[in-house]
């Protein structure tokens, strides 16, 4: 069980980290009530005006992001690969080769259909 | 240690999953390249042709009872070509070019079905533009990468393959119930709560592979039979890993307690998504039950029999009693397939006596389901489906044709005899009976005759009542869906009159490998 004991033991700082800067705040911190801090989603700052129901802005870059996070989880596994490619030998080689071919036929979609256009 | 020198891969077992992803990917470089005006044909063709394939691949390999990937010789657990899993993985192709013919339908509306995007803001400018574009080809990659999913799920034989498979099916299922182009917003509802719900039961997945790890010691279903009689670990990793995973199979097999979004996805999603739900993911959702609880927890059966066997009762009695109350034809259809997933559960019970019945279910169910959504497309307002079931009344005077389809198939379902419901419900109930489960068989009975008193209402609709002025017009199917309603209404008949072919490939492909 000794293995255990410095979770037990981080676990036991992140509580009291917790508790100590709730209660320090309470006691310490200046309090001055305003609209902004019954909000659901308080951050201290009063949200601009907006128009009556959900506001639309555009979500596009939302494809650009899709698109980094594949290649970036690429990345994580290549480097194993490029670590131990004498090990895995051939078939490793062709294993990665597949699966770099089939982000790039993502990459040709996503960039043919116009998913790397702007406007 | 050089594990891949002794790596031996059975290519020619593992080429039906090969050749579906192949041709999803194709399809996506179709996508790509092919200008929009000549993707659907060349979408449906490649679809069809690989699934066609895979069909035959997988008739090649019938009598194989062997792992596809072994070093030196010893059989590595990943993916698990035997009867059981070959059987369906053959279902599911031929379940699934039915499916494709009917998502490629463009005669009942024009353009087809869908849009490209299913996160645009519903009815916003960009959504207006999108609907009045031609139908996306998108759905065929898609379909193809969740049928190869689903081929996965039925062969995978350790709970890790089995995770990367149910993800793989569900991910573009998610996507696939989001993208109806009338009724947007319902659509797009759907898409979300299915997303939300299946991503909480993979959670839950995964969390219980963890504590199966930790009991057995490995994720091989074999390995953790063998640990449920040896292992030293205390039982309640047992308990906890079962009923974990069971959470995620029942989810996605819409079993009450889990069964909540069904009605809903169902409803929102575009018809023939929803046929292809209903038909294949119950296949491939009780398959993955049927190798779990048969290969994985047989040593342990006497753990999880009676909370399984609650699960199948409230499944077999509370989805008959809400089809009772339904107005809604689609909704109707969803809560006689959890009811069903309550009959099917009885076969995972009785374990290795009901495999061959249970799959013959399920392939009878599959064929008679797709054709009744395939009907439901059909019978239009306009532009949109007609889905409120007092807009069918009279139906029978106005279109006798499909009115006479359509009874066949509610007949079917409700369970009558010369139909594939019939056989089916009969052979499984006889099966668990030989397995002594003869409680869960009374239930069964009692629940099928109460499901039986909403399709009947249904047919008293069609034929005894008066069509309204404004009756719903029945479009003339296009070859596509006329070609998936005649092999639906033929395979129920056929299975209803002559079960004996398929009932003996059944047997034959019944005993999992390492049972």
């Amino acid at each position: 069980m000794e293995v255990y004991v410095p979770v037990v033991i981080m676990f036991a700082i992140g509580l009291g980290f917790g508790i100590v800067s709730v209660v320090a705040s309470r006691i310490t911190g200046p309090h001055r009530r305003n609209r902004a801090k019954y909000d659901p989603y308080e951050c201290g700052i009063e949200p601009a005006p907006s128009t009556a129901g959900p506001t639309k802005f555009p979500v596009k870059f939302y494809l650009t992001a899709m698109l980094f996070i594949v290649f970036d989880i690429e990345i994580i596994f290549l480097v194993p690969w490029a670590v131990h490619h004498d090990v895995l030998g051939i078939f490793g080689f062709w294993a990665v080769l597949m699966f770099i071919a089939a982000l790039f036929v993502a990459y040709a979609y996503e960039w043919r259909r116009g998913g790397l256009d702007w406007d | 240690m050089n594990e891949a020198q002794g790596l031996q891969i059975d290519w020619a077992g593992l080429a039906p999953m090969i050749i579906v992803f192949a041709a999803a990917f194709g399809g996506l470089l179709v996508e790509a390249t092919v200008p929009r005006a000549r993707r659907l044909p060349v979408q449906v063709a490649l679809a069809v042709a690989a699934l066609a394939a895979a069909f035959i691949a997988v008739v090649l390999n019938s009598g194989k009872n062997a792992a596809a990937f072994a070093i030196e010789g010893t059989g590595l657990g990943s993916v698990v070509l035997d009867g059981p899993g070959l059987f369906l993985q053959g279902t599911l192709a031929i379940l699934a070019i039915v499916a494709v013919l009917l998502l490629a339908e463009r005669r009942t509306t024009r353009g087809g079905d869908f849009v490209a995007e299913a996160a645009v803001v519903a009815d916003s400018a960009a959504d207006r533009a999108q609907q009045r574009e031609d139908g996306a080809t998108e759905i065929f990659p898609l379909t193809l990468f969740a049928v190869g999913g689903m081929m996965m799920f039925v062969t995978a034989g350790d709970l890790l393959t089995m995770f990367v498979a149910l993800e793989m099916l569900s991910l573009p299922l998610y996507l696939l119930c989001g993208l109806a182009k009338r009724r947007r917003l319902i659509s797009q509802e759907a898409a979300l709560k299915y997303f939300l719900l299946g991503a909480f039961a993979s959670a839950f997945y995964v969390y219980g592979m963890a504590m199966l790890y930790g009991f057995a010691g490995t994720v091989d279903l074999a390995g953790i039979n063998r640990a449920g009689v040896s292992s030293g670990q205390p039982r309640m990793f047992l308990y906890l890993g079962v009923a974990m995973i069971a959470v995620a199979l029942l989810f996605k097999a819409a079993a009450v307690p889990f069964h909540m979004w069904t009605p809903d996805v169902y409803t929102g999603a575009p018809t023939p998504v929803t046929a292809l739900m209903a038909a294949c993911v119950k296949v491939a959702a009780f398959g993955g039950l049927l190798r779990v609880f048969n290969v994985g927890l047989a040593s342990s059966a006497w753990d999880w029999h009676l909370i399984l066997t609650i699960i199948a009762v409230a499944t077999m009695i509370g989805g008959a009693i809400f089809a009772v109350t339904q107005r809604n034809i689609k909704r109707l259809l969803a809560y006689s397939s959890i009811a069903n997933a309550g009959y099917l559960l009885v076969g995972v019970i009785a374990l290795g006596d009901a495999v061959g019945q249970t799959m013959f279910y399920l392939a009878a169910y599959g064929f008679t389901v797709i054709a009744a959504f395939a009907v439901v497309s059909l019978v239009r307002d306009g532009d949109e489906e007609a889905t409120h079931l007092a807009r069918w009344a009279g139906l029978g005077k106005k279109s006798p044709a499909t009115a006479v389809v359509f009874t066949v198939l509610m007949l079917a379902l409700a369970g009558l005899p010369f139909t594939s419901g019939f056989t089916a419900k009969f052979s499984l109930f006889a099966a668990a009976l030989q397995a002594d489960e003869l409680g869960l068989v009374i239930v069964g009975v009692v629940s099928s005759a109460i499901l039986a008193f909403p399709y009947l209402k249904v047919v008293v609709l069609l034929w005894l009542n008066e069509p309204a002025p404004d009756a719903p017009t029945v479009n003339l199917p296009s070859p596509m869906a006329g070609t998936v309603v005649a092999a639906g209404v033929a395979a129920t008949i056929l299975l209803g009159v002559a079960p004996g072919p398929l009932l003996d490939i059944v047997d034959q492909a019944s005993v999992f490998l390492n049972t």
